[in-house]
């Protein structure tokens, strides 16, 4: 039977007045890869930030390990263990990309990642370590924010969206890298658009269309149309 | 069952108050001849101040141009005054709306220095402006230099007969330029012009890509707001019969308190400079004898209003009552059939 | 000579805005925020070394050691209780919450100490000089550009150079991504107003010794910490420091020339700048 590492219990999110996200109910099962899929506005996004605490909830909303972190600040549920690798890469512009990886570490939580791991991965960061984040191609940009989100040491690390705006050779190798980030017993929810790459790492996947889950399972064992139903809401 | 929409510009609640305004000013114009001469000086101050505290709110509240440095304006219209009277013999009416000519001619290359700032760092260069309208005045010895001059008594005397009639002239004067600003200002605002400056101030990037020409919008703006500044100006210190550059200019008196006012009052309503000065006046009244104590507590009121109510005394009102005095939006009434 | 005398007198004053401005510039890059009362807060200070130095004794850059944590404490809490709750898009709140800090200090000066102008008494050091060629240049003007230079470089150092500094600047570029990495935003401005208040207490104690203050004087001060950051460069340290000197030797040529004119000249070199250089001389960010 598979822990569930993160829960999310009748999760609802606001902007203001609007209503992003309905009762949402959402297992992360230790060590596993977890695909959340859905269409652009759907609330993927929401839901990634009400896990790392930029939007606050009630406190039993979102569970981690048991600790109800659903009001908890961004930092405090950072220094728990809970990693993003944010939609548009995100880099600090006032930061070198070595910068922007020691940032990252600075949680200083004890783990395999350090910045030697994270440029064996990489190696081309290595040679650009002392540029500004912001003048390296979006490939490479990425690259950065996982490093830089792996530098915590993170039980769970979620990926935003990240092969949003890079070319498909690009996006395949980071796809490739993958099972060597995500080892060593470390969760992962990936966020996507592209069903099929999304899919193809994950073990399990929730599609998420207007706010509500609207399909969960194994990600092997969903069929096409399952997925066009849930996706566009079509009944 | 039909039923039909109006779209109306006022409400009940402002024709109310609208029929109470008048009376209430009608009481006040007759005030010569009810009150004493330390209310009537008392009620010109107040007139002036809530004058001051409009155009500042206009500046701020709707167009965004948070100024530190208005008293550049109130002291040049008082040395304009000054000047006009004293060298060029003009009589005080004629010298009073010549000084907001004047005001609104020089804050053209002003506001041409100062808009290339913006924010806060705006601000602080309206205050240096000030500070060089200061320091330039400060070297003028034939206006009594860094000490001031006083208003000559046959100038004085020259606007009316007997003491009793220029204390009321004064009143009136006053009590004019503080109907004139707010009507004005209502009437800008409720204006297609005024329309474009709500839309500026709630989102600049938004109404920009409307086609509606921030920057000419908002140094017309300032020019009017400085012009009528500096008529305010001049009644001020035709009140006081004296000028002196620290006083002329003094960043406490023309730019502090007003700026109190306007945030208690309420930022960005026409009503809120209104509450505002009654409520600034009422704690001067009350508490003006612990004098540096007062100025404490105003501080610390301008803070907690600030972080507490940002929408001041008015703006708490008006949300919770939907009430509005001033009819500017529009109202969309269901007048209901059977 | 005497306008060689006066353009070395001036950039040595230039020292001392430079100090003024550094913790203004400091809290604009760290949080975007001008902060009104700061003109207020280095005459605080000033009065702090007063009465350090007159109950404990000491001389005034020794009661540094009492005034620079003091004003650092008071910077930490002022942030975390008022400033922080009025960081966001609009304008308005820090500038009115500022400005009305500045009231409460002015008058809270004033019922402390009065309004009599004060000065500390730094002894020997007021009247010491070198000789370098024909010219005399006070110790002190001469001290006070060196801590000016050494307080920028500090400061540089720490932006750049140390994890607090990192800090600083991925807080400034994304406040939400900055809690992503642990870093609690509250906390990291409270520690750049207690950063930008130490830097101010250095200015306070070095003003107090120099010149004469009273309560009322918090606003000069301010002007000239904004004109010397606006004329070097938004964001720009060592652009402040020839910010400082600009306004300084524009304002010591004036006064060579007309006494009364002194400040004028320094207003007006100040809005020659503005109107040729809108962004400054060494801009680095943009308002």
């Amino acid at each position: 039977m598979p822990d569930a590492i993160l829960k999310l219990s009748k999760l609802n999110a606001f902007y203001g007045d609007f209503q992003a996200l309905y009762d949402v109910d959402l297992n992360v099962n230790e060590g596993e890869v977890l695909a959340i899929i859905g269409a652009n506005g759907a609330g993927k996004t929401t839901l990634l930030r009400s896990i790392s605490g930029l939007i606050g909830n009630d406190p039993a909303q979102v569970t981690f390990r048991g600790t109800s972190i659903g009001a908890e600040r961004p930092d405090v549920v950072a220094r728990m263990g809970l990693a993003m690798v944010p939609e548009g890469r995100q880099l600090f512009p006032s930061l070198s990309v070595e910068e922007n990886l020691m940032i990252g570490g600075r949680v200083n939580r004890k783990g395999p990642w350090t910045l030697r791991k994270v440029y064996d991965l990489f190696p081309i960061l290595e040679e650009r370590k002392a540029q500004a984040s912001t003048s390296l191609s979006g490939g490479q940009q990425q690259m950065v924010a996982i490093g830089r989100a792996l530098m915590s040491n993170p039980e769970l690390i979620m990926f935003d969206e990240i092969s949003l705006g890079l070319a498909p050779v690009i996006i395949r190798d980071i796809y490739a890298a993958l099972p060597g980030i995500v080892g060593g017993g470390m969760s992962a929810v990936i966020v996507e658009q592209d069903i099929t790459k999304a899919l193809a790492v994950s073990s399990r996947v929730y599609c998420l269309q207007e706010g509500r889950v609207s399909l969960e399972g194994k990600s092997g064992a969903v069929s096409r149309d399952d997925i066009a139903r849930a996706y566009f809401g079509v009944e | 069952m039909s039923t039909d929409i109006r779209i109306s510009r006022t409400s009940s609640a402002a024709r109310v108050a609208a029929i109470l305004g008048a009376l209430i000013v009608v009481i006040l114009i007759a005030a010569p001849w009810w009150a004493g001469r330390a209310d009537m000086r008392l009620m010109g101050e107040i007139f002036l101040y809530l004058a001051l505290a409009s155009l500042w709110n206009l500046l701020a509240g709707y167009a965004g141009l948070v100024s530190v440095g208005q008293q550049a304006y109130v002291g040049f219209g008082g040395y304009m005054l000054f000047a006009l009277t004293i060298f060029a013999g003009l009589p005080p009416l004629v010298a009073i709306a010549l000084a907001g000519v004047l005001g609104a001619l020089i804050s053209i290359p002003v506001a041409a220095l100062i808009f290339r700032l913006r924010g806060a760092y705006f601000a602080i260069g309206t205050w240096v402006m000030a500070e060089v309208f200061r320091l330039s005045f400060a070297q003028v010895s034939s206006l009594g230099g860094g000490s001031g001059t006083s208003l000559p008594t046959d100038i004085v005397r020259s606007m009316a007969d007997g003491r009793s009639a220029r204390e009321a002239l004064s009143y009136w004067l006053a009590l004019g330029a503080a109907l004139v600003v707010v009507t004005a200002v209502y009437l800008l605002l409720r204006s297609r012009k005024g329309l474009a400056l709500t839309a500026i101030r709630d989102n600049e990037l938004a109404s920009a890509s409307l086609g509606i020409d921030i920057w000419r919008t908002k140094f017309l703006v300032y020019v009017v707001t400085s012009g009528l500044t500096a008529v305010v100006g001049a009644l001020i210190f035709l009140q006081k019969l004296r000028i002196s550059p620290d006083a002329a200019f003094s960043v406490n008196d023309w730019t502090a308190f007003v700026i109190f006012i306007v945030v208690i009052g309420g930022i960005g309503t026409i009503e809120g400079p209104i509450i505002g000065t009654i409520v600034f006046f009422l704690l001067r009244e009350t508490l003006a004898d612990l004098g540096t104590i007062y100025l404490m507590v105003l501080g610390l009121v301008a803070i907690v209003v600030m972080l507490k109510a940002p929408q001041g005394v008015w703006g708490f009102i008006r949300h919770r009552f939907d009430l509005q005095l001033f009819p500017l939006g529009y109202r969309v009434e269901r007048s209901k059939d059977t | 000579m005497d306008f060689v005398n006066a353009v070395v007198q001036g950039t040595l004053l230039g020292g001392l805005y430079a100090l003024f401005a550094a913790g203004l510039s400091l809290i604009f890059g760290v949080m975007r925020l001008v902060n009104i009362a700061h003109g207020d807060l280095i005459v605080l200070a000033a009065y702090l070394g007063l009465t350090t130095t007159v109950a404990l004794g000491v001389h005034p850059l020794v009661a540094l050691v009492v005034v620079v944590p003091a004003m650092a404490g008071i910077g930490y809490v002022l942030q975390r209780c008022v400033l922080n709750h009025t960081l966001g898009d609009d304008i308005l709140p820090p500038l009115l919450v500022t400005f009305g800090l500045s009231v409460i200090i002015q008058n809270a000066l004033l019922e402390g100490y009065s309004a009599d102008p004060q000065k500390m008494d730094a002894g020997a050091l007021e009247t010491a000089s070198v000789a370098l060629g024909p010219l005399s240049l006070g110790v002190l003007p001469l001290l006070t550009f060196a801590i000016a230079v050494a307080v920028i470089a500090g400061l540089q150092w720490t932006f750049y150079r140390t994890p607090l500094g990192r800090a600083f600047r991925a807080t400034s570029d994304n406040q939400d991504i900055a809690q992503l990495m642990g870093l609690n935003k509250r906390h990291v401005f409270g520690l750049a107003m207690a950063l930008a208040l130490a830097v101010t207490a250095v200015a306070g104690i070095l003003l107090g010794i120099r010149t004469s203050f009273d309560p009322s004087v918090g606003g000069g001060r301010l002007i000239f910490g904004f004109e010397a950051v606006i004329i070097g460069g938004l964001g720009n340290l060592w652009g402040t420091l020839v910010g400082g000197v600009i306004l300084g030797v524009a304002q010591t040529v004036g006064a060579t020339i007309n006494p009364g004119w002194q400040l004028l000249a320094g207003h007006i070199a100040f809005l020659v700048i503005l109107a040729v250089r809108p962004n400054g001389l060494f801009p680095r960010i943009s308002a």
